[in-house]
């Protein structure tokens, strides 16, 4: 099991990147951390004619907190974000979420701009952009663009990125000192990608949610910022709400079926995290007694 | 630009100069051109763990990272803990436990289990086996594998290593 | 440990002073291990060595139209393509049958695909080349036309008149039938006060050893002789086969077996493309490697498991079981395996179902189906886990039906540990079996009544815990009975040869081979033991035709009942030899003195008399100074197969303690106990450690494994990130506990241990989840238990 051969170019920087880029087009792939591409190129899934190596483009490495912003390198790898105070005090849903992807080895290498660019309906990291708002920073031969995250995925491994584009950072805003955060993920084993998931930052007045953002993963092609999340926000959330917001949410879904599970299976366990959720942002166990299920 | 690159890199401390194709991985030009055979092979898809080695201090995986990625880095491989001495404590209390049988997986595993140990000093069952999580071993079981990584980091606590 | 009988005879040369026997000692060499610098074939190199990488058929039953090498041959760094055909010219066909299994057929195998390939996976054409890569490359550019042909995939439709049948010489799919009868089994379920029914499925499964199957095969035409290194269990029965169908002598073929990176059984067999590469070897006059890689390893390792089976027990209301009745199917794929045959699963599980239990009502049939898939046979616990599942499983249910707590019903009905020997009804006999010391033995370390307490306080809360009790009997130590009777070159009996070398240290060469069991550190045990020399001068040598005993290596659980026991008795000889020596040296008779610590010394007092050393030195230097008409012999050769009995029959109980989350169909394993009784042991932390491997297999199986199949034949799921293998996260500590019953068949006691932890930990964990999913009313039968299984049962979903 070997690649097929390639040819190699170590971009110098990030023009230089995007330059090779717009000469080699369909042919190239940028090679970030390579924990999903290399994979697929030893399996000889993948056989692309030339591999364009950002990986040393400091430039594109690093979290800085820049006024409300925070500003996420495409380079900046799981490790890093595991280890970032930075994260912990801006987007502790990230730190909470980077923990179940995949393996230390693993996350030594991959990166945060691999796992977007890559857009696994079943990574963590993408549900989380979408439940932070976050902006994909993309440059590309006409300039640099923002495009927001729930723009950004398009599909299985499919996104807005095209050929000769580089994703360069993410933006989010940076988490309001009042808000609190759920992630869980229903995987098989340790590291494992998700049957499903659920990313989910809220901001609590009392016993309400103001804000409430559902982002889940591996329940359709791409990730999904739950609208079901409207029904219990601003108000009491009461068994019969939450209910209501469950067949609300079992109904925006589309899953998909694998080997792991039925889209009967992942609507369920979809409402099971609901549950779970509620719970656990509203401190509030009898939500999860006798739930919906 | 599909000809030989030209890399220079240190393992296990050694100046090593090599030109290598591009598609050539980390743990074929370790194995295949150094001889290093201590890294193992089980999966070169990233699942199993077996050819985890240390770039720049860090494990990863060899059969997930390109022989050009490895240029003017430090790589680090089984034979060359076992050679410094770094975890000679480690080896011994696998030995003791015998939490080897084939030892396919070992040199892998004793690279991921040193990992853990660096950064934390007494870890919990539960952390030893969620550090290794993502190395494959068939034949033990696993659980003396944690024993002989909890054993060790309480010698070293008592050590104060 | 408590000891239910013990060997008089044993007391004489096992528990000498500084005995090894009975001891944690760490492995011999495995430092070389511990540093990444041991030998596996995977990294071999030869000069002149070329690579071959096998182009495998895409489909699950096709014509081979066309074969284009053309393109592939003009491809840098290729040395050859070879189809099918030319191969042919090198290396004979085989059909896997035994004449013990009555009526086992099976068609001629090639070592490629000749005109039709019959499972997606089967090799069309070899390329060899410089490097594996290049190999890769040009086995793109090889065109085949294939013309697909409808696949026979199902087994239960396999024997259907619609359903094609895959060698239509064979006349049907049906490779295999037995059934079997015993007792009055109508009249013992009529008497009966409930009969209970279920049908149990198994995942199909493989080994996934973690080293790939690797060969270099390397011909000298000079000496017209093939070198074969390879990862094997039974390297004397690949110089057989390799030389039968190479038309070459045994002496012309020399197999070699250093380190081997798991073996499980799946490195017992002989596969096409194993054959593929010797005969590459001979025909292109250089070193041939062949690694297996991931895929391929899915695609082509044996599978084995794949069982439908419907089981129906009788039961009193007072606890009795009547009567067993199984009827199972499995389908092996295309062909049966070579050359132990396929058939040998099925007919385990119709030998070992009812096993532990009194009951003498049983029926039985197994029918062996073929079917367009990658090859079953034998893997660890051949059968047991199935034979074992469908017992335990009903006898849970039984206990159920009549409100009869699990350890109960098994206290009723397992055979008395006093009523041995017996014969079980499906004829298999048992010398001594401890079924109810091991169920006390387990019963305390769990703390039964505690957990179950724990199970009711908890299930108040919504929280759902199972306790599963799974109690087994295990087949070891075959003798002839096994392969040698239905006319299987595979040899049963082992040898030892032991020799004292000039230094006084021992050299010993066995039969039997090494895969991390230890059998390096129970030989050298042995050796050690029954010379009185420290184990620091026992070397062992394993894995050479050239070099050991003629012998069967190690499979079965064979290694330390067989094996072990040549070590024994050629190590006995060797010793009265040098007594012998160093009675003439010293003018006493050899009956006073004795060997302790590496010297001889007086029996009586332990006086140092001479060194072995010194007396090796004499031997081999000075042998001009030994009085006249003596010859020592300072090596000893002894053999041994068991004859009395064609098995040694092991038994033991496991104990799963486990929670599920029924809003997830999650299933956590909070902790495992095993009791067994291997007889004798040698090193309890290699049998303790070989159990806990075998439980986490087992665990696979429960929870995780399956080769997922589309009706078409497709293998969906031929990689390590979707065939999902235990990691250590999920999986718990396991207890290991030991009840000692020695067979009187060896002066060693030892039956075997390697199987033990495979048989029964799937049947207990899935007892234990159905034991927690009690309140719900729902019985699951079904392997791998996957949330999607638990929470359809749990109807959830
Ligand atoms: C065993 C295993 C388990 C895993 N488990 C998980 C898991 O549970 N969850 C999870 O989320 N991930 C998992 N991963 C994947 C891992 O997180 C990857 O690191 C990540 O998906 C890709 O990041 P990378 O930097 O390695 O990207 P690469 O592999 O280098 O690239 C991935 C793709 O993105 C493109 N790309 C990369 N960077 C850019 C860029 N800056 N601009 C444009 N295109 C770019 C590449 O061309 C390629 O197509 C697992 C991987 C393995 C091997
Ligand atoms: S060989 Fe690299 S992870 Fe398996
Ligand atoms: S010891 Fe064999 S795979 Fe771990």
């Amino acid at each position: 099991m070997k690649a097929s051969a390639f040819a190699y170019a170590r971009a110098t920087s990030v023009a230089n990147a995007l330059e090779l880029l717009a000469v080699h087009g369909e042919k190239a792939r940028v090679l970030s951390g390579g924990q999903s591409l290399i994979p697929a190129m030893n399996l000889r899934l993948v056989a692309p004619e030339v591999i364009v190596d950002i990986g040393g483009l400091a430039e594109l490495r690093g979290i800085v907190i820049e006024g409300e912003t925070l500003v996420i390198g495409a380079l900046t790898r799981h490790a890093d974000l595991l280890k970032s105070s930075d994260i912990v005090k801006c987007a502790p849903l990230l730190a909470a979420a980077v923990a179940h992807i995949a393996h230390p080895a693993i996350r030594n290498r991959g990166t945060i701009g691999g796992s977007l660019a890559q857009a696994d309906p079943a990574s963590e990291l993408p549900a989380c952009m979408l439940t932070l708002g976050a902006s994909i920073v993309v440059r590309g031969p006409g300039g640099e663009r923002r495009i927001a995250a729930e723009e950004f995925f398009r599909g299985i491994y499919e996104t807005q990125l095209a050929p000769q584009d580089l994703l360069v950072a993410v933006e989010l805003p940076v988490a309001d000192s009042g808000s609190a955060h759920f992630f869980q993920e229903f995987a098989r084993r340790h590291g494992d990608y998700a049957i499903t998931g659920l990313a989910a930052q809220a901001v609590l007045e009392g016993d309400r949610f103001a804000a409430l953002r559902l982002g889940y993963f591996a329940v359709g092609d791409r990730p999904v910022l739950a609208e079901a999340a409207g029904k219990l926000t601003g108000v009491t959330v009461t068994p019969a709400l939450l209910a209501e917001a469950s067949d609300a949410l079992s109904d925006e879904l589309d899953p998909h079926e694998d080997q792991q599970a039925t889209p009967a299976m992942r609507r369920h366990l979809a409402r099971i995290l609901l549950t779970r959720c509620m719970a656990s942002l509203l401190k509030r166990p009898d939500l999860q007694i006798g739930g919906v299920a | 630009m599909t000809a030989p690159v030209a890399i220079s890199l240190s393992v296990n401390g050694e100046r090593v100069e090599a030109h290598v194709l591009p598609r050539l991985n980390l743990a074929d030009f370790l194995r295949e051109h150094l001889k290093l055979t201590g890294t193992h092979l089980g999966c070169e898809h990233g699942v199993c763990g077996a050819c985890t080695v240390r770039v720049g201090g860090e494990i990863v995986r060899s059969c997930l990272m390109l022989a050009v990625q490895a240029n003017d880095t430090v790589v680090e491989t089984i034979e060359g803990l076992s050679d410094s001495g770094e975890i000679a404590d480690l080896q011994a209390a696998f030995r003791d436990r015998n939490a080897l049988q084939c030892g396919f997986c070992t040199p892998g595993m004793l690279m991921a289990a040193q990992d853990l140990l660096r950064e934390k000093r007494m870890p919990a069952r539960d952390e030893i086996r969620e550090h290794l999580s993502g190395n494959y071993c068939r034949c033990t079981g696993y659980q003396a594998i944690i024993d002989a990584v909890e054993t060790t980091a309480q010698m070293r606590m008592e050590l104060k290593v | 440990m408590s000891s239910i009988r013990t060997n008089p005879e044993r007391l004489s040369v096992l528990d000498r002073p500084n005995s090894y026997i009975g001891k944690t000692v760490p492995r011999p060499n495995l430092d070389r291990l511990l540093q990444g610098r041991g030998s596996y074939v995977s990294d071999l190199e030869l000069p002149r060595m070329a690579h071959v990488v096998f182009l495998r058929s895409p489909h699950a039953h096709a014509k081979i139209v066309n074969i284009d090498v053309a393109p592939a041959k003009q491809m840098s760094g290729v040395i050859a393509v070879v189809t099918g055909e030319e191969l042919a010219a090198v290396i004979t066909p085989w059909v896997g049958v035994l004449s013990h299994l009555k009526g086992l057929k099976s068609a001629p195998q090639s070592a490629i695909a000749v005109g039709r390939v019959c499972w997606q996976g089967e090799a069309v054409a070899a390329i060899v080349a410089t490097s594996r890569a290049a190999a890769e490359d040009a086995a793109e550019h090889v065109a085949v036309q294939y013309e697909e042909l409808e696949a026979a995939t199902d087994m239960r439709t396999a024997l259907d008149p619609a359903t094609p049948i895959i060698h239509a010489s064979l006349g049907d799919n049906l490779a295999f039938e037995r059934i079997h009868e015993a007792g009055a089994v109508d009249q013992a379920f009529a008497e009966s006060d409930a009969v209970v029914e279920a049908d149990f499925v198994f995942g199909r499964h493989t080994g996934v050893t973690l080293e790939p199957r690797s060969v270099v095969a390397s011909w000298n035409a000079a000496e017209a002789r093939l070198t074969i290194h390879q990862g094997t269990q039974a390297p004397h029965m690949v110089q057989n086969i390799a030389a039968l169908h190479l038309g070459l002598r045994d002496s012309q073929v020399r197999v070699v077996c250093k380190d081997v990176g798991g073996s499980f059984g799946i490195k017992v067999h002989i596969y096409a493309d194993e054959m593929a590469t010797y005969a590459l070897a001979k025909m292109l006059r250089r070193p041939v490697k062949f690694v297996a890689d991931r895929v391929e390893s899915f695609n082509t390792d044996i599978h084995a498991r794949d069982h439908r089976c419907k089981g129906k027990i009788g039961i009193k209301r007072d606890g009795t079981i009547t009567a067993f009745e199984i009827d199972d199917l499995t389908g092996i794929g295309p062909y049966s395996m070579y050359p132990r045959t396929s058939a040998i699963e099925a007919n385990q599980v119709v030998n070992l179902v009812g096993g532990p239990y009194s009951n003498k009502n049983y029926r039985a049939r197994a029918r062996v189906v073929f079917q367009n898939k990658n090859v079953m046979c034998q893997y660890r616990a051949v059968g047991h886990p199935i034979a074992c599942s469908v017992t335990e499983g009903l006898v849970d249910l039984a206990a159920l039906e009549i409100g009869m707590d699990p350890v109960e019903i098994r206290r009723r009905n397992l055979i008395a540990d006093d009523a041995y020997p017996c014969t079980s009804p499906s004829g298999l006999r048992f010398e001594q079996l401890s079924h109810h010391a091991s169920l006390t033995k387990i019963v305390e370390m769990m703390d039964y009544q505690a957990l179950r307490s724990e199970q009711a306080r908890l299930r108040k809360d919504g929280i759902f815990r199972g306790i599963g009790i799974a109690s087994f009997i295990e087949v070891t130590n075959p003798s002839a009975a096994f392969y040698g009777v239905g006319g299987a070159r595979i040899s049963s009996q082992d040898g030892v040869a032991v020799r004292l070398d000039a230094q006084g240290s021992v050299i010993c060469l066995t039969s039997i081979t090494e895969q991390g069991q230890g059998s390096e550190s129970l030989t050298a045990q042995i050796v050690g033991s029954v010379l009185g020399v420290s184990m620091d001068r026992v070397r062992v040598v394993l894995g050479d035709t050239d070099m050991t005993p003629y012998g069967g290596g190690t499979w079965a659980s064979r290694g330390a009942g067989i094996g072990g026991e040549a070590a024994l008795q050629a190590t006995k000889v060797l010793r009265q030899n040098i007594l012998d020596v160093a009675a003439a040296i010293l003018q006493a008779s050899p009956a006073e003195l004795d060997i302790v610590n590496n010297v001889v010394v007086s029996a009586s007092d332990g006086t140092p008399r001479i060194d072995l050393n010194e007396l090796a030195r004499i031997v081999y230097f000075r042998p001009d100074t030994l009085p006249p008409g003596i010859q020592p012999e300072l090596m000893a050769t002894r053999h041994f197969v068991p004859r009395e009995y064609p098995f040694a029959f092991t038994n033991g109980v496991q104990a799963a303690w486990v929670e599920v989350d029924t809003d997830t169909g999650f299933v956590k394993l909070l902790r495992h106990w095993v009791v067994e009784d291997c007889g004798t042991i040698i090193n309890p932390q290699l049998v303790d450690e070989q159990i806990r491997g075998g439980v986490v297999q087992g665990l696979g199986a429960a929870l995780f494994e399956k080769c997922i199949y589309d009706d078409r034949g497709q293998l969906t799921n031929a990689n390590m990130a979707d065939y999902l293998v235990p990691m250590s996260g999920e999986m718990p500590d396991i207890d290991v506990g030991h009840v000692v019953s020695p067979t009187r068949e060896s002066e060693l006691g030892a039956k075997g241990a390697g199987e033990a932890g495979t048989a029964g930990a799937a049947a207990a964990v899935t007892n234990a989840v159905n034991d927690a999913l009690t309140p719900f009313e729902t019985i699951i039968t079904e392997i791998p238990l996957t949330p999607q299984v638990i929470l359809t049962a749990l109807k959830k979903i």
